[in-house]
């Protein structure tokens, strides 16, 4: 991370203790970063240690670093309300919150994210009773925000807003199934700099996903910077006879973007993208 | 009083000058090049990612010689370097550098163009856009790499003659061809034909030994190989390997690569795998026979993963 000032869309963000990575993988710099992002984010509730009933999944060190993969994994009997994703030493740590509604099939999502610099990545499970659980898992990789755009921006804006649902080859009405929702957008993090017109590209992302199923709520979606380009969720939903799969997102320059599709026509393979 | 204190300004300027000079010219040792074909002279790069041991030297970069003047292609991952090819040409011949031919946004490729400054830039139509996108991201990770003297220096990114399909210079009975091609390597490829000597520099578009990269679209790339391999060259300079090449031979071996890997990661798409999926497996065969592979193959893969899921 280099440095970026503190005005326009950047207000908001955290940049208390970004010291210069001294020894990667301190674990009293980790300690006291997650200390601050606990205050932040949920004041001052306890948080118990999750153990195995909530477990990330992200590569030690990662390849690509604005293209992260993160599965969270939740035991099924664990029926959690909310699910925070937090990149710890991210500008923006808070990557995502989703909320859970009566058509999910359980609370394990997998997205990918950006990683700026070496950091704990958390996961906290709110329960149903209104506990809070955690987990980390810990992630090489750095630079991730700052990262240069999309590789082809042509095509790119071309397909901005195109949406691709994929579902099993097949469906059985009440029958937990996973199903995986791409966006075609930038996801633009206000923290890559033109060197020509010597400003920061604008931040332009996704904030919010809905999903539904035969009208009931999947899963909704806060989503922020640190979600990598092109938002990806894998989640879990209970199908229902005749039902179709909505999705529902806005982006930051006030767009919206929709996609439905009739969970009947999966008896085929991925359902043709728009 | 005041006279005085000014010729002393002066003599210290002059005295910095003439240290800034000297140590300009005592370092600006003139790479070592070899001339592959009549007038065309390639400097190979070392095969490995830029460390201090080899100060960032790790791309291919050449030149070609004309009646009238110099065409330089591609200048190295330095500002050094780019004095030390400079000094290379000089020692080759006395016409002029009159242009530099950027082959991509790379910055091994082009942080060299600062000693250039007085030479007009071609590259593709998206070079501009795309490394000025790139270019502090570039610089700072030269700056980690290679320490920060070794990143001072570089130059505002600048492409005075963009190439948005084909561009001929003619450098004094010597016509050179510049060709830009769609996204493959990166979405600002462009390769460089010598009609005299049938010599194409074919920039990142060929990698030989060094895993190619991909920093662009795989499938792009194997649509630009087909295209590429009718190009009545005798002889290639890679972007990486090499100083020249067998024509079109030398194609084989990455066009297999990037099959397999195309391939590679369909079938993990299609049996729901995900990306750590096709990292852990993809293109595992290929390992023995490239150089760089674990650098480079897992990053190809998860560039390509989010490529194909689209499809």
């Amino acid at each position: 991370m280099t440095r970026y000032p503190l005005s326009g869309p950047l207000m908001g963000l955290l940049v208390v203790f970004s010291t210069p990575v001294l020894a990667a993988g301190d674990a009293a710099d980790d300690g006291v970063r997650w200390d601050v992002l606990h205050d932040m984010y949920f004041k001052d509730r306890p948080i118990e240690e999750a153990g195995d009933r909530i477990r990330i999944d992200a590569p030690a060190r990662a390849y690509d670093a604005a293209l992260v993969p993160v599965r969270v994994e939740v035991e099924p009997s664990l029926r959690l309300k909310t699910l925070s994703l937090l990149v710890d030493k991210n500008p923006v740590p808070l990557a995502a919150t989703f909320r859970f509604g009566p058509a999910s099939a359980g609370s394990g999502i997998e997205t990918r994210v950006r990683v700026n610099e070496y950091t704990n990545v958390h996961a906290v499970g709110e329960t149903e009773d209104g506990r809070l659980l955690m987990t980390e898992a810990y992630v090489k990789a750095a630079g991730g925000c700052s990262a240069p755009a999309v590789k082809d921006p042509q095509e790119a804006m071309a397909r901005l807003g195109r949406i691709k649902v994929k579902l099993p080859e097949t469906l059985t009405p009440g029958s937990p199934a996973t199903a995986q929702v791409m966006i075609s957008h930038p996801n633009s993090s206000g923290l890559q700099f033109d060197q020509i017109s010597r400003t920061y590209i604008p931040a332009h992302y996704v904030q919010s996903i809905a999903i539904r199923v035969g009208g009931q709520t999947v899963l909704e979606a806060d989503t922020d910077i640190s979600i990598s380009e092109d938002p990806n969720l894998r989640f879990s939903f209970v199908p229902v006879e005749g039902g179709s799969l909505e999705v529902v997102a806005h982006d930051t320059k006030g767009a919206t973007f929709t996609r439905t599709v009739p969970l009947a026509a999966a008896s085929g393979k991925d359902e043709p993208a728009l | 009083m005041t006279t005085s204190l000014e010729i002393g300004g002066f003599l210290t300027l002059a005295a910095m000058l003439c240290l800034m000079a000297f140590t300009t010219s005592a370092s600006a040792e003139p790479l070592a090049v070899t001339e592959v074909a009549p007038g065309v002279f390639v400097h190979q790069g070392v095969i490995a990612e830029p460390a201090p041991d080899n100060h960032g030297d790790t791309a291919n970069m050449g030149f070609i010689v004309g009646d009238d003047g110099v065409a330089v292609i591609d200048t190295g991952g330095t500002p050094e370097l780019g004095r030390r090819l400079r000094e290379a040409i000089a020692a080759r011949t006395d016409k002029k550098p009159v242009v530099v031919i950027n082959t991509h946004m790379h910055p091994d490729h082009v942080f060299g163009d600062a000693a250039f400054a007085d030479v007009p830039i071609a590259g593709h139509a998206n070079l501009r856009d795309a490394l000025a996108a790139r270019q502090e991201v570039y610089r700072q990770r030269l700056a980690d790499e290679l320490g920060a003297d070794a990143a001072a220096g570089i130059a505002p990114v600048r492409v005075d003659r963009p190439v948005s399909e084909e561009v001929r210079i003619d450098l004094g009975n010597r016509i050179i061809v510049l060709t830009a091609y769609p996204t493959a390597h990166t979405n600002n490829d462009l390769t460089v034909f010598d009609r005299n000597t049938g010599t194409l520099f074919a920039g990142d578009l060929l990698f030989v030994d060094h895993l190619p990269a991909v920093d662009g679209n795989a499938l792009g790339w194997l649509r630009v190989i087909d295209r590429l391999e009718r190009v009545p060259a005798v002889r290639a300079v890679p972007g990486h390997g090499p100083a020249a090449v067998d024509w079109p031979g030398a194609l084989d071996a990455e066009r297999r690569y990037l099959t397999v890997l195309v391939d590679g990661v369909r079938r993990v798409l299609k049996a729901g795998g995900s990306i750590q999926d096709a990292v852990a497996g993809v293109a595992e065969d290929e390992r023995d026979r490239w150089l760089l592979f674990d650098a480079y193959n897992p990053r190809n893969v998860t560039a390509t993963f989010a490529e194909l899921e689209w499809e």
